[in-house]
């Protein structure tokens, strides 16, 4: 980008500007295998046009090591994007649609460990492509809801069918939603408060 | 038809999680309940998350400012994430968190730390993000 004629680089539109008394953020993350829905669940519910944040990386540090000791390193761009939600005049949530790739998550500083917690979105044509960021989740004791993405042609699974596909504990929250629905995508983030805030409740993370 | 068998995994399974963004004096020395806390006192540099949010002090950068930090002081006259810094230059999250810290340095922008998950919750903070959700 020329940054000389930077008095023109378009900013939010000016009612999306959050007021000056904004005084922190919180984060929730989306997650799940390639294609599940994370992006459209992110416009979904988000208040502004959804935004993408990128990274470069080099391919060194994305441990491929089929180009190992070639001096011509390749970089690769990863892009998330996310979305904003304003809570009150002083707090704002921001959802954040992560690549599925584990081996991405550490590009952005904290982006897991500060989150309030997780939707690990699925779908039940390609379960298993959700399985690894569930047990990454797991591992960081990071806390989740799960979401089943229903798409027309989906096979359908009863919850405890899926429960124990997913070998998840009962506490866990399985529900369905369809992300491209504001209002289902909305009930999606209720579930994962109403989950968090019972953890607090009884004082435990998982 | 049987959907395929996941396992489950454990807190400290596998490769080692990446250590928090540490917490600061001002988180720890509250109330160890919490679980939630604001990351760091205003305008510290290290640490900035993607969702920290940057204010420039005054409206007009000064004539010293780069063309980079004039056009990010431009886009926080209002407060913004770091991550919407990021998406409206077109520049990688790591740029933009270089480009702060000197503007923080200089003392042209103040930065507000989020709020982030400790080992304990804050039942009012996630009351108040159902209430917003609720509105949507
Ligand atoms: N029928 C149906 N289609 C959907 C639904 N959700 C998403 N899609 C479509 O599925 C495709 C993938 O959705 P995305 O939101 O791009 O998925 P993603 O997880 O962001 O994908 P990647 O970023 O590529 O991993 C898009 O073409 C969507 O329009 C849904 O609930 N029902
Ligand atoms: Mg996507």
């Amino acid at each position: 980008m020329d940054f000389n004629g930077s008095d023109t680089i378009p900013g939010p539109r000016a009612e999306d500007q959050l007021p000056h008394t904004a005084q922190s953020a919180v984060k929730i993350v989306i997650v799940g295998g390639f294609g599940v829905g994370k992006t459209t669940m992110v416009g979904s519910v988000s208040e502004i046009k959804p935004l993408t944040t990128e990274e470069t990386m080099t391919q060194a540090g994305i441990g491929v090591d089929d180009n190992y000791g070639s001096p011509s390193k390749t970089a690769t761009t990863v892009a998330m994007d996310f979305g904003r939600i304003r809570i009150t005049d002083e707090l704002v949530l921001y959802l954040f649609g992560t690549p599925g790739q584990e081996r991405f998550w550490f590009l952005w500083n904290g982006l897991f460990e500060g989150a309030l917690g997780a939707v690990v979105l699925v779908d039940t044509r390609r379960l298993e492509v959700s399985f690894d960021v569930m047990g990454r989740l797991e591992e960081r004791g990071v806390p989740f809801v799960v979401a089943v993405n229903s798409f027309p042609d989906a096979p359908r699974y009863p919850i405890t069918d899926l429960r124990s596909a997913l070998d998840l504990s009962e506490m866990i929250p399985i529900v369905e939603c369809d992300v491209r629905r504001r209002a289902s995508s909305r009930d999606v983030l209720m579930t994962l408060m109403r989950f968090l805030h019972s953890l607090a409740m009884t004082g435990s993370l998982t | 038809m049987t959907p395929p068998q996941r396992q489950r995994r454990t807190p400290g399974q596998g490769t080692p999680a990446q250590p928090a963004a540490p917490a600061r004096k001002e988180g720890e020395g509250g109330n160890p309940e919490r679980l939630y806390v604001v990351a760091g006192p205003d305008g510290e540099r290290a640490d900035i998350d993607l969702v920290t949010l940057i204010v420039a002090r005054s409206p007009d950068p000064p004539p010293s400012a780069t063309p980079e930090q004039a056009a990010l002081l431009r886009l926080c006259v209002a407060p913004l994430s770091v991550a919407e810094l990021s998406a409206y230059l077109s520049l990688p999250f790591s740029v933009v968190t270089v480009l702060i810290t000197e503007l923080l340095t200089a003392e042209l922008v103040q930065a507000r730390s989020p709020i982030v998950r400790k080992a304990l919750p804050d039942r009012s903070l996630l009351e108040a993000v159902m209430h917003g959700l609720q509105r949507l």
